[in-house]
């Protein structure tokens, strides 16, 4: 653990989550857990079950047994709504953007402001949208298009500014620079920065381990649906992760002659 | 950067735009910019174009018996129908759904009012009482409402493809209207109820109708100055001056010109002696001419229309159904209840084809088993005509209206010219056909 951290309990905790479809077992028996201000990196190959077990705690998926506890008490999470009322937003690696609608109208999808005569507050709504946007990407001036038209990069500010908005405690990023430029995704990294030093929790699913080593303070890595261990970033070399990912072997268990494998 | 991606421009540049409207008019290039600073949807006016175009040909083809106010009284009562409909399809059509069985739900909607209004109410109340017009009307609308809902909720509950739903239900309410009557026709309607359908009675007249023309005009100024209103609040760029005087200007000089046009359709001879006689009036010798003013199923289209609009695009409820056209995986990520949203829109179509159906059978003042025959194609080429898209998250309520508009003057057009009723449809599919095709190239040409 970090040397923050001290005995508070962990702002969020997954324990023994099981998801399976169809008989196979997408997420095995996964515990991971994650401490204000800090970033746990999920990472692992296709299908290593990191999405799925996190569409457990942002509420895309129902875990079919485990325990989500968040401040040291258990919640029980079935849809979106429900994630978010306890504080958990999502950046989507798919960004779940309606491309129909404009910038605004997707930051407030499902939470739309409403005006005293019930009716769309749209006004009220882009001004937040711009109030955040002038913190996030100030260069985002397109607050009237559909987002089909705006860049890959604008687009993932939308669903950023969706996520950071509403002030999240726990925030999810599922590949969140997958459609980033370099300049964009140094951008993203000083976000991620920022809030963290605000106190949020983040799990970052990457698969760039680069940024996992700049960004992560611990690395939980998974190989075919089950936990293959969690280390300190600090504790361990980017080859060893890489032996964890590749393998499956823990620091310690992966040999010289494994390492050298890996270079090949 | 484009002229309208400016940020929040200082409001007092709103002020200096008086100084010279024509000099910004023509700083702007294109005609195309002039519409985005103006923030006019260019899509609806290349639609008014299109109908402007049609009118003029028909007008000139049928010898100048198109552009009369008789003409377009009728055109504008034999719309209705459809109109009301298309309001309702473009909301499913958006949610990537579809209604195929409006045709044989208007049938059998109509039918049961029908009955109800002849032979079960008149039973309990006697013939002609006042309340068997309101409670064949709620009975129609309560019905349409279950219907709609019934499919909507074998849709987005059992998840069989709205396709195949309505595709049966087109089968099975058209049986529905067959075994309610067992094929007999059903009149005559109650006197009110006739009312709904126009018709020589069912009319506001003359002065009513300006008056509705000053309410719509006021109606087109208030929403500009809450536009622009709300735009203050929080220091928006505001639309230029020009471009709000020019609209409203425009807007109130169709309403009242159509007024105005409409107007000019007066009573036939006889039903105007009739008038004279009742109200005491001496019959001239160069006749009576006794405007007839908006007939009823106008003022409903309107309504509707107005309504539609407000929900569409005004209201949660509208903003999830356009959300669920776009990307239903988002939309269900952002906590929407997709599957409720979508048995509402099957509910409000039900209802709309409710009301088609009572227009529908007060202007024929009969039910017959086949009311309503095919009219789901007629309203499916409404919506798609005016601008919906059949891939869904794209349609606007007043572009279906117009859509319906368009096809309405395609086939009355046809007739003043004597075209035969096969010649008809052949026309109305393929204008259909060229009328997306446009919309498709227009867009691709949009996004590259």
């Amino acid at each position: 653990m970090s040397g923050t951290i001290g005995d508070r309990p962990p702002l969020v905790e997954l324990r023994h989550i099981r998801v399976a479809f169809g008989g196979v077992h997408a997420v095995d028996d996964v515990t991971v857990d994650l401490y204000p201000g800090e970033v746990v990196a999920l990472v692992g190959g296709n299908g290593a079950g990191k999405t799925t077990l996190i569409k457990t705690l942002s509420g895309a998926h129902r875990a079919d047994s485990g325990e989500i506890l968040i401040d040291g008490e258990q919640v029980h999470i079935t849809g979106p709504r429900d994630a978010k009322a306890l504080g958990v937003e999502t950046i989507y690696q798919t960004l779940a953007l309606a491309d129909n609608i404009d910038a605004p109208g997707n930051m407030f999808l499902g939470r739309e402001l409403i005006s005293r005569w019930k009716t769309l507050d749209y006004s009220a709504m882009e001004n937040a949208t711009r109030k955040v946007m002038g913190r996030l990407n100030p260069k985002f001036l397109n607050f009237k298009d559909p987002v089909a038209s705006l860049s890959g990069g604008q687009r993932q500010s939308v669903a950023i500014a969706k996520a950071v908005h509403f002030n999240a405690r726990i925030l999810i990023m599922d590949e969140p620079t997958a459609s980033l430029g370099p300049a964009e995704t140094a951008q993203v990294g000083e976000l991620v920065k920022q809030l963290k030093a605000e106190g949020i929790g983040i799990f970052l699913i990457s698969h760039d381990i680069h940024d996992v080593f700049d960004l992560a303070d611990r690395i939980s890595v998974m190989a075919t649906g089950q936990l293959v261990g969690t280390v300190n970033k600090n504790d361990v070399t980017m080859d060893e992760v890489l032996a964890m990912i590749i393998m499956g072997k823990r620091p310690g268990e992966a040999t010289e002659e494994d390492i050298h494998h890996l270079h090949e | 950067m484009s002229v309208t991606e400016a940020p929040t421009d200082n409001p007092k540049s709103a002020t200096r735009s008086r100084l010279s409207w024509l000099g910004k008019i023509l700083r702007i290039s294109s005609f195309r910019n002039v519409f985005r600073v103006a923030e006019i949807d260019s899509r609806l006016l290349g639609m008014l174009g299109a109908l402007a175009i049609i009118w003029i040909a028909f007008h000139v083809l049928s010898g100048g018996t198109f552009l009369t106010a008789r003409n377009l009284w009728n055109l504008s009562v034999q719309t209705a129908v459809v109109a009301i409909m298309a309001t309702g399809m473009v909301l499913v059509i958006v949610s990537r759904n579809i209604d195929l069985s409006v045709g044989s739900m208007l049938g059998m909607i109509g039918m049961a009012m029908a009955v109800v209004q002849t032979e079960v109410l008149p039973n309990w109340l006697g013939i002609g009482h006042w309340a068997i017009f309101p409670i064949a009307l709620i009975f129609g609308l309560v019905l349409g409402g279950l219907v709609g809902g019934l499919q909507g909720v074998v849709v987005a509950y059992v998840g069989v493809p709205s396709f195949i739903v309505t595709l049966g239900g087109y089968l099975v309410w058209r049986g529905g209207a067959w075994a309610l009557s067992r094929g007999r026709t059903i009149a005559p309607m109650d006197r009110t109820f006739q009312l709904l359908g126009g018709g020589s009675r069912g009319v506001i007249g003359e002065t009513r109708t300006w008056i509705v023309a000053a309410a719509l005009c006021l109606a087109i100024v208030f929403l500009l100055w809450n536009a622009r209103r709300q735009r203050t609040r929080f220091g928006f760029r505001l639309r230029p001056m020009w471009a709000e005087v020019s609209i409203g200007t425009i807007g109130c000089a169709a309403v009242l010109g159509t007024v105005f046009v409409l107007n000019h359709y007066y009573m036939a001879e006889n039903l105007a002696k009739q008038y004279a006689a009742e109200h005491g009036i001496v019959y001239p010798a160069g006749g009576l001419q006794i405007p007839l003013g908006l007939a009823n199923p106008v003022l409903i289209v309107l309504g509707v229309a107005m309504v539609m609009t407000f929900v569409a695009t005004r209201r949660k409820f509208g903003r999830y159904v356009f959300a669920i056209g776009g990307n239903p995986e988002a939309a269900e990520l952002g906590g929407i209840n997709t599957r409720r949203t979508l048995v509402k829109t099957f509910v409000l179509m039900g209802v709309l084809v409710a009301i088609a159906a009572a227009v529908s059978i007060g202007r024929l003042n009969a039910a017959t088993s086949g009311l309503g025959t095919l009219s789901e194609l007629y309203v499916i080429a409404a919506a798609v005509i005016g601008g919906t898209s059949l891939l869904g998250g794209i349609g606007t309520i007043p572009g279906a209206v117009l859509g319906a508009l368009v096809t309405q003057s395609l086939q009355s057009g046809m007739v003043l010219m004597g075209i035969e009723s096969a010649y008809q449809q052949i026309v109305i599919g393929i204008v259909l056909i060229i009328a997306v095709a446009i919309d498709a190239i227009f867009r691709k040409r949009a996004t590259t």
